[in-house]
């Protein structure tokens, strides 16, 4: 039983424990490497990618209320400024293989600057968050919220897609931008390049969920769990709810874009499917079956899901959309709280019985 | 996996079927592992590495649509694998470590064209599914018709799975082309179908001409909407050889009495054939010996007479144009008398000059 008060704290939702984060970085950043084929350990990149993505979906949606169901735009605008510079740099001064055959003579001038490695790193944080921010103050001042919230950060994504589908020349249509050679002197495709970058996603997530976490206990952090559930009060109490929910969503997609800028030398293609509707409303699917009030549910559902989605279509290519429908079903209906909210539930149940 | 694709690899299982029971290829059977793409990219991309790194696969068959093969392009150049691609589609590609054994578009695009022209229809107007087939189809078709003496009077494009299409239906009538050049994806077909039809314009007055509906389309956006219309392809039900029959007949045993075989099915049970002759012909599954001994492999297959050209990895094929039969088949009205030899990048056509 003495391991009894480490799987507790690691039960009980909250990971307050330094052990339980201690641990969790040990499997990922040692064991994982270790043990797993290049193949397994490069989904599992994937999969940690689209957890940075669930943990900006978790602080905005679980600590903040707001309903993010477009975050796929946000991870888009950061893949496409990787993309962009690391298809510059494999042209070598040359025009990029899609523009070539959708008839482009010349680099169009929205690509110059993206040849340029700090600028295109700084977009991919930068354009994400500048989006955010806009919309926010065009939004949250104007006291739009809840489901209407919501439709708008859709249609944002649904319209995202549309542009970036008609400007073949520009952005490379449905096929998106794929084919990468080098990634800063290395070879993108190579085993160690792709243990390299796997160990980087782990890290940075590690680090974004610690600053998450921060966040989340600062005042700040209580200022936003009280606009989700009383704006009007927070209000009357002469804070600018606005202002809160403007800073928490532009960290949420600032996020999104890091990851998105990760997720594109792991998985080697960036495309419009990635970013739609659809994958935006997955990795909201994602945060709900892991715990939408625990940022590490978000992070562990988005893992789960994605691990699902990999196992069931291998062993049953032809149901295996069905699966992962019902495994959505299951836990919605079972556990409302996310598999951290029914982990969290389980452990007060043996305290109280203790 | 969409509908259309069940039916390629239901055809590419057939095939390996046939070939196990005569004896497999260099003694040993051939073993099918199947993977989802789910009409995804990345997951194409993804699954394309698993059959490599994990399976350790001689050779993949698959790809659907153009964006699934370019995702996919990478992972095959790098590992060094073979990947056999059985759809048409717009050319302009020839990676060494893809056969492609659907037409490119001087097999496919062109002589629908040619046919469009020949039966005197000047006038054109292009409607497409917005992405990379439909856009590189119509800038062909518009290089053609400048070159000979034809006229685009409009080009639409839709989203991918749109169905609305009362107002482009609208435009299309006013314009009054002679002909509609089709390069509609999917669902797309069903509501643009039946938008014409109820527009009072039939077949009669204004053909259109369709590179993506096959038997197994026709089904779906219903007979009655879309019979009389044209398609350009290489292979029908009906194509009269005697391989053809054999191969209706076998599929139909497999797999339903009620079930159609369609172009890109006959073309990805042809990859499967043609693979395990390179494949004994090298004396080998090694990818490099394939490919080395895969150029000029030639087979009868249901389409007639295929051979694979060794240098962009193409096959020759016959140009079949047709026209949807009341019954929900496809009756052969031109074919191009021999099989063409590929020519992805069209450097053999002088109004094609400006293209690549």
């Amino acid at each position: 039983m003495t391991a009894l008060p480490v799987s507790r704290r690691v039960l009980s939702g909250r990971w307050q424990g330094p052990a339980a984060f201690t641990a969790v970085a040990v499997l990922a950043l040692v064991v994982a490497p270790l043990l797993l084929e290049p193949f397994r350990l490069g989904l599992l990149a994937k999969y940690l990618c689209y957890a940075i993505v669930a943990l900006g979906i978790g602080l905005a949606w679980g600590q903040g209320g707001m309903l993010t169901l477009g975050q796929g735009v946000f991870f888009g605008l950061g893949g496409y400024a990787m993309g962009m510079y690391l298809k510059l740099n494999d042209a070598g001064g040359d025009l990029p293989d899609f523009m070539v055959w959708s008839g482009v003579e010349k680099l169009p001038a929205l690509w110059k600057p993206f040849g340029n490695p700090v600028f295109a790193l700084a977009m991919v944080v930068v354009l994400p968050v500048a989006v955010a921010l806009l919309l926010g103050v065009l939004v949250f001042r104007q006291r739009v919220r809840g489901a209407y919230f919501a439709i708008l950060t859709q249609a944002l994504a649904a319209a995202l897609v549309i542009l970036l589908v008609g400007q073949q020349g520009l952005t490379g249509g449905t096929n998106g931008l794929t084919n990468f050679f080098d990634f800063f002197g290395r070879d993108v495709a190579a085993d160690e390049t792709q243990r390299g970058l796997y160990l980087l996603v782990a890290v940075v997530l590690g680090a974004l969920y610690l600053g998450a976490r921060q966040l989340v206990r600062s005042r700040f952090g209580r200022l936003l769990l009280a606009v989700r559930d009383g704006e009007d009060r927070v209000r009357f109490l002469g804070y600018d709810p606005a202002t809160v929910k403007t800073l928490t969503f532009a960290v949420s997609a600032g996020m999104a874009g890091i990851a998105g800028a990760l997720f594109v030398p792991v998985v080697g293609i960036i495309s419009p499917a990635l970013l739609g509707v659809v994958p935006s409303l997955e990795l909201v699917v994602a945060v709900a079956v892991g715990g939408r009030f625990a940022l590490a549910g978000a992070v562990l559902g988005a893992v789960v899901m994605g691990y699902a989605r990999t196992y069931f279509s291998e062993e049953l290519p032809d149901a295996w959309l069905y699966l992962q429908g019902a495994l959505f079903v299951l836990v919605m209906t079972l556990a409302p709280k996310g598999i951290a909210g029914l982990a969290a539930a389980v452990v007060r149940r043996r305290e109280a019985r203790a | 996996m969409a509908i259309s694709e069940v039916t390629v690899r239901d055809a590419e299982l057939l095939a390996i079927e046939e070939i196990n029971a005569a004896g497999g290829v260099l003694g040993k059977k051939l073993e099918p592992v199947v993977e989802d793409g789910a009409s995804d990219w990345p997951t194409f991309a993804e699954k394309a590495t698993k059959l490599i790194a994990q399976d350790k696969v001689a050779t993949v068959f698959g790809g659907w649509t153009s964006a699934s093969r370019k995702a996919m392009l990478p992972v095959f150049e790098k590992r060094k694998a073979l990947l056999w691609y059985p759809v048409q589609y717009e050319g302009l590609e020839s990676s060494p470590y893809i056969f492609y054994t659907g037409a490119t578009t001087n097999q496919q695009i062109v002589p629908g064209l040619d046919y469009l022209k020949e039966q005197g229809k000047k006038k054109l107007f292009l409607v497409g599914s917005d992405y990379v087939f439909p856009r590189t189809a119509n800038k062909i078709i518009k290089a053609y018709a400048a070159a000979n003496g034809m006229e685009v009077l409009g080009e639409e494009y839709t989203p991918l799975g749109h169905t609305e299409y009362s107002t482009l239906v609208n435009k299309v009538v006013e314009a009054k082309p002679d002909a509609v050049f089709n390069t509609l994806n999917g669902d797309s077909n069903v509501a643009f179908f039946k938008q014409l039809k109820s527009a009072g314009i039939g077949a009669d007055k204004m053909p259109v001409m369709s590179v993506s509906v096959a038997e197994e389309e026709v089904k779906g956006i219903g007979i009655d909407n879309v019979a009389g219309h044209l398609v350009a392809w290489n292979y029908y039900q009906t194509t009269e050889t005697p391989e053809n029959e054999k191969f209706v007949a076998a599929f139909k045993a497999k797999y339903g009495a009620d079930k159609v075989t369609s172009d890109p099915m006959e073309a990805g049970y042809n990859a499967v054939h043609l693979w395990a002759e390179a494949v004994k012909k090298a004396g080998s599954t090694d990818v490099e010996a394939v490919k080395k001994a895969a150029g000029g492999v030639s087979l009868d297959r249901p389409e007639g007479k295929v051979t694979i050209d060794g240098e962009n990895q193409h096959v020759y094929k016959t140009a079949r144009i047709g026209v949807i039969q009341p019954d929900g088949q496809i009756k052969e009205v031109w074919n191009s008398g021999e099989p063409i030899k590929p020519d992805p990048y069209l450097k053999t056509y002088a109004w094609a000059g400006g293209l690549v």
